[in-house]
């Protein structure tokens, strides 16, 4: 796994084993959060990406239909419409509005489509003849339009969810495959083994066990070195207590040989008392 | 992504098509001409003599330019001509529709949505 080796920068202190724990805490519930938003939207995600497929084959039968319906103002009339009428558009009769929905935070826009009243740019196509046609051919392409519109809608809607799902995952997958076994090897402070299981799952406690094992090892250190000085208080007295002795052997020795003469006579002393006769 | 202000005033649809197509959506009245001095028109109309240039200054223009515009209505046979500039497009405004024309039946393969919905679901 990659990752696995690297480590934030911390001391090994326990406020900083704290600081790690509850970050930990965190980006696990950041993670399911997270998760949760990224199923609800694939879910939506999909449902649109049906829902536009079915619209696709919708729109192919309705285009047909409304092109016929222009065939017929054709023949009707009797002639190209065509020119009159892009000459004769001015205001657009048939408009759009957006409307918000919101999906898990994500707020997707929805076209509707609503017509103005009381502007009419055709009013006199087809008044020669072909009236009738040509007012059926309006309608027909109105509710073909209208299906485009509905059409458009979800293709909106699908491009900005494709969007955000994309960046969702991309967090969702930073948080599981870096953060967090980041902020576990801080916490452990070693090379984890061979990670059999997906490390996400580690419980909490089995890491607090492995966790303690840097700062075990300050105590440790510690104990050690408080050993080692008091080992070596220990020698030292032990080296000034002889040297002490020694040199107090030393002054004894000194102070007998030089109170040999005068000094109180020895006791049992080996100058030996004359021998008493009765 | 998409903020408010940039879907709040577009109210218009937008087409490029041959001549038949733009009559009947004209027809049904999204043809809007905008006020002078610069009246332009939201429609296009291309036959076997417009040249591909003009058709992608057009596309330019709707889906860059105009910021007015909800939806661009593109005839798929017109869209094959400039493939590259549609499949390269993935803005969320303006949509970006192919509908079929009359000469021309609607063929779902070569739509760059229904590509993408494929692709992503490994069809």
């Amino acid at each position: 796994m990659s990752g696995a080796g690297d480590r934030e920068a911390v001391f090994p202190t326990r406020q900083s084993l704290g600081l790690m724990k509850s970050k930990l805490k965190g980006a696990e519930i950041g993670h399911s959060l997270l998760k949760r938003k990224s199923e609800a939207l694939t879910k939506r995600f999909r449902e649109i990406t049906r829902r536009i497929d079915e619209a696709k084959r919708k729109m192919g039968r309705v285009m047909q239909v409304a092109a016929f319906s222009l065939a017929e103002v054709s023949y009707a009339v009797g002639g190209d419409i065509g020119y009159q009428i892009q000459e004769s558009a001015r205001q657009a009769r048939f408009r759009l509005r957006t409307k918000q929905e919101n999906v898990s935070g994500v707020l997707l826009p929805a076209f509707e489509s609503y017509q103005t009243e009381g502007n009419n740019d055709f009013g006199l196509t087809g008044l020669g003849k072909g009236g009738q046609q040509v007012q059926r051919c309006r309608e027909t392409y109105a509710r073909a339009v209208e299906t485009l519109v509905e059409l458009a809608s979800l293709q909106t809607a699908f491009v900005i969810l494709d969007e955000v799902i994309k960046v969702v995952n991309r967090r969702v997958n930073a948080i599981e495959h870096v953060i967090i076994p980041r902020t576990e090897n801080t916490i452990k402070c070693k090379k984890p083994p061979k990670r059999s299981q997906p490390s996400f799952w580690t419980s909490l406690a089995d890491i607090a066990q492995d966790i303690n094992s840097e700062l075990d090892e300050l105590d440790r250190e510690e104990f050690y070195r408080l050993k080692k000085v008091a080992n070596k208080k220990q020698r030292d007295t032990a080296a000034s207590d002889a040297e002490l002795k020694k040199k107090m052997e030393a002054e004894d020795k000194e102070n007998a040989r030089a109170s040999g003469g005068q000094g109180p006579s020895d006791l049992l002393g080996e100058n030996e008392d004359d021998d008493v006769i009765f | 992504m998409a903020s408010a202000a940039d879907y709040k005033d577009r109210q218009f649809l937008a087409v490029i098509g041959d001549e038949d197509s733009v009559t009947g959506l004209l027809l049904a009245g999204i043809g809007h001409v905008t006020d002078p001095p610069d009246s332009q028109k939201n429609f296009l109309v291309v036959d076997n003599k417009t040249e591909t240039a003009a058709i992608e200054a057009a596309f330019e223009s709707f889906t860059e330019k105009r910021k007015d515009i909800g939806i661009v209505l593109i005839n798929q046979h017109i869209a094959d001509k400039i493939r590259h500039r549609i499949d390269t497009y993935t803005a969320a405004f303006p949509t970006v529709l192919e509908i079929p024309s009359k000469e021309h039946p609607y063929d779902p393969e070569k739509d760059s949505v229904l590509r993408r919905v494929r692709r992503l679901f490994g069809e």
